[in-house]
């Protein structure tokens, strides 16, 4: 990694980073570049979500579903713990919690192939302050 | 293959259910299979919306319509209307109490608002061993900021003016606290980090370091550019290894970015941190102990003033922040301190991460703007109490808090009005209790902990708190009498007065809160020998109801110290001089003939 020397630098890196992701997103073919984040934190990992994210990299690899699966912290369901999001592009983004391998299977073959909800969803209910707003 | 165009989704929460949100889910569906539709629009249940209040609640997707209180024979109307013709149905919509306008989209809805995430803004959104998904939510750019627009004095004003109090729960202004270490002159300062969290059922800090530990690092050098300091140390508890696994990640990333080290970004300046472990005291949470701890000395407090701000980690100018504090810095610097100073209270600005435990039904962790009632955290946000059992009280502050009961249920929560309710802050658990829960036993519970994580250096705390323990345990166990309620009082006085620090000072808090909110449970367990809530096992006592027992001879088999006697068929005895309560009978018993008194 080279080092950010100013300022401008950082701010550039900022949207080329940024501009990779809005890329993600748009890409048109609906099965391409699903993103899931699994909830790594403490809470999540106690609950089993490492063997829930090295599954869903396993399961989307054989069925060929292009994704992009990484871990993030706690969104904060610690009662549902394993939770993981899933976005497909261009839709909102959904919670899903209480999420074993059962449970991830079906999300791939009904959610993420069919377009079809499945049981499990948490509604989020909190406002984020957009840095870019 | 079917494909969806819309989805209905059904409340699932308790209060939903409670409220026959089952049926909502069969008459939809039914409505749309009458109509054809079942391949197009997907009828599904879903978690609680925390919105109990206004349930059952329906939402639509993908228009995001949001209906409220839905009776099961409204389904027919939302199916017409809304999917077959497109029409909103009207009535059904959520109405705004302010101008009493319907809501349409579900995002404009104040409920949203209820919680705000600034401190847990990328918790849950970003990888957090990855920076350079930091750098793609504007991460550093407030470092950035600081570096080449703003100067030190501009940075602490920007923070003082923001109102920002700390988070480790007791209240100080943040940049008041940032202006002394400024003004003290030294040839090396400090800034350190607090996460050392030691409350039982607090996981605010935790969360925040496994979450976006880079949010902490950045604020950390932003407070090193304001008081002229380049060492940063970050005190953590080594219980928290996934902290600590993450932390380091984070500051390997940022050194090879070149985001912490010489010559940041290109101005000349320069600052690093290094991670120092605690061995887990909670009064090593407490600032000169936590100093002290870093030193390799003992862990204990000493005498304020000298503040850390003045004299500190080896006796040069420090600045201690927690976990949180930290957290809310760059956004502050971001955004502006007119916009953080707009949210919470006159006197308690921005927001609070609160922990909820217990019994509630929605454990987790949550972010409201300071004025936020507890009812609507509990029975909102934390989805109500579990099993449908009656609220009693909720535990806040910690060792160092006090129980709320029903009648600090619409308090707005901030600093101040928190301490006037007999509790305080803290560092943000919350520990919500039912009506099972005994408050001599909680606050038995909480004088053992103090107890055990007393340092020993000052007398009142060290042998203050133990007398009150034994007190407590007399109570429980109903050998008591009526003067020891006065003397549990006085010498929680004596202890909160002649304490060196916040431990001690603090540490009566859970006792005093109870018997000033729970007067009738302490008299109970003394005078009649009885805890009301069926908690204290010394003075309950199992019994077998002769006209329901029927011989059958299961209790005395699954009894583990051979308590029950009694032949096939005949009523059986349970000797209370050998049972030990553990319950067992009771369970197994399917006649009802075992009973608790």
């Amino acid at each position: 990694m080279a080092k950010i020397k100013t300022l401008a630098d950082l701010k550039k890196m900022k949207e080329d980073l940024r501009s990779k992701v809005d890329l993600r997103e748009k890409a048109d073919s609906p099965e391409s570049y699903v993103q899931i984040k699994v909830g790594m934190a403490t809470s999540g990992i106690a609950s089993g979500a490492k063997e829930i994210m090295d599954f869903l990299i396993e399961a989307l690899e054989k069925r060929n579903i292009e994704a992009v699966v990484t871990q993030t912290g706690d969104m904060g369901y610690c009662f549902a713990e394993p939770t993981i999001e899933v976005k497909k592009p261009g839709e909102e983004p959904i919670v899903f919690g209480y999420v074993d391998t059962e449970k991830a299977d079906e999300i791939i073959e009904k959610y993420i192939k069919l377009g079809e909800l499945v049981e499990g969803i948490i509604p989020v209910n909190y406002q984020v302050i957009d840095e870019d707003k | 293959m079917t494909k969806y165009k819309m989805y209905l989704l059904v409340c699932g929460g308790t209060g939903c259910r409670a409220s026959a949100s089952d049926s909502i889910v069969e008459n939809l569906k039914q409505e749309l299979e009458t109509k054809g539709l079942q391949d197009e629009v997907q009828v599904l249940m879903t978690g609680c919306f925390g919105f109990c209040e206004k349930g059952p609640i329906v939402k639509v997707q993908p228009d995001n319509t949001f209906y409220t209180q839905v009776k099961p024979e409204d389904c027919a109307e939302i199916i017409e209307e809304h999917i077959v013709k497109g029409r909103k149905v009207n009535r059904l919509l959520y109405e705004d109490p302010e101008n009493k306008k319907h809501i349409e989209d579900s995002k404009h809805m104040n409920f949203y608002k209820k919680q705000i995430r600034i401190a847990l803004r990328n918790c849950g959104f970003i990888d957090p061993e990855n920076v350079d998904e930091y750098i793609a939510r504007d991460g550093y750019s407030a470092l950035g900021k600081c570096l080449s627009e703003l100067t030190p004095k501009d940075v602490v004003d920007q923070i003082k003016e923001s109102g920002l109090r700390g988070r480790g729960g007791g209240g100080f202004p943040t940049g008041l606290k940032w202006e002394i270490a400024a003004k003290n002159e030294a040839d090396q300062k400090y800034v350190v980090c607090n996460a050392d969290e030691g409350d039982p059922g607090a996981f605010m800090d935790r969360s925040i370091l496994e979450g976006d530990p880079h949010a902490v690092l950045e604020a950390m050098a932003i407070c090193g550019y304001s008081m002229g300091a380049t060492k940063g140390l970050i005190y953590i508890r080594a219980e928290y290894p996934l902290a600590i696994k993450r932390l380091k990640i984070a500051l390997e990333q940022a050194r090879e970015y070149g985001l912490l080290g010489t010559d940041i970004l290109g101005t000349g300046f320069e600052f690093d941190i290094e991670i120092r472990y605690g061995a887990g005291a909670f009064v090593c949470g407490e600032e000169t102990s936590l100093i002290h701890s870093m030193e390799g000395l003992r862990g204990e407090p000493t005498i304020k003033p000298p503040y850390p701000a003045e004299k500190g980690y080896l006796g040069k100018p420090t600045n201690v922040n927690n976990v949180e504090t930290y957290a809310n810095i760059t956004a502050i610097i971001n955004k502006g301190a007119n916009w953080f100073n707009k949210i919470g209270t006159e006197k308690s600005k921005g927001t609070k991460v609160f922990a909820l435990a217990g019994k509630i039904n929605n454990v987790g962790l949550i972010e409201v703007p300071m004025g936020t009632t507890l009812r609507e955290v509990i029975f909102e946000i934390g989805g109500g109490i579990k099993d449908g059992k009656k609220f009693k009280a909720v535990q806040t502050g910690g060792p160092s808090g006090g129980c709320l009961t029903e009648k600090h249920l619409d308090t707005p929560i901030d600093f101040d009005n928190l301490l006037a309710a007999g509790s305080m802050m803290g560092s943000g658990g919350m520990i919500v209790m039912d009506e099972d829960n005994c408050m001599v036993a909680t606050a038995k519970f909480y004088l053992d902990f103090t107890v055990e994580e007393s340092c020993g250096k000052c007398s009142p705390c060290r042998i203050g708190n133990k007398r009150l323990y034994e007190l407590l345990d007399r109570i429980t166990q109903g050998k008591a009498e009526m003067e020891d309620l006065q003397r549990l009082r006085n010498m929680c006085y004596v202890i909160k007065d002649t304490s060196l620090c916040g431990l001690g000072q603090t540490s009566p808090n859970p006792i005093l809160s109870t018997l000033d909110n729970f007067w009738d449970e302490y008299v109970a367990h003394i005078t009649d020998h009885k805890c009301p809530a069926g908690q204290c096992k010394d003075l309950m006592k199992y019994e077998v109801v002769e006209e329901n027992c029927v011989g059958c001879t299961a209790c005395a088999r699954v009894c583990p110290v051979g308590a029950i006697s009694g032949d096939k068929k005949q009523t059986h005895y349970i000797d209370p001089a050998i049972c030990i309560k553990c319950g067992a009978c009771e369970e197994r018993c399917k006649f009802d003939a075992i009973i608790v008194k």
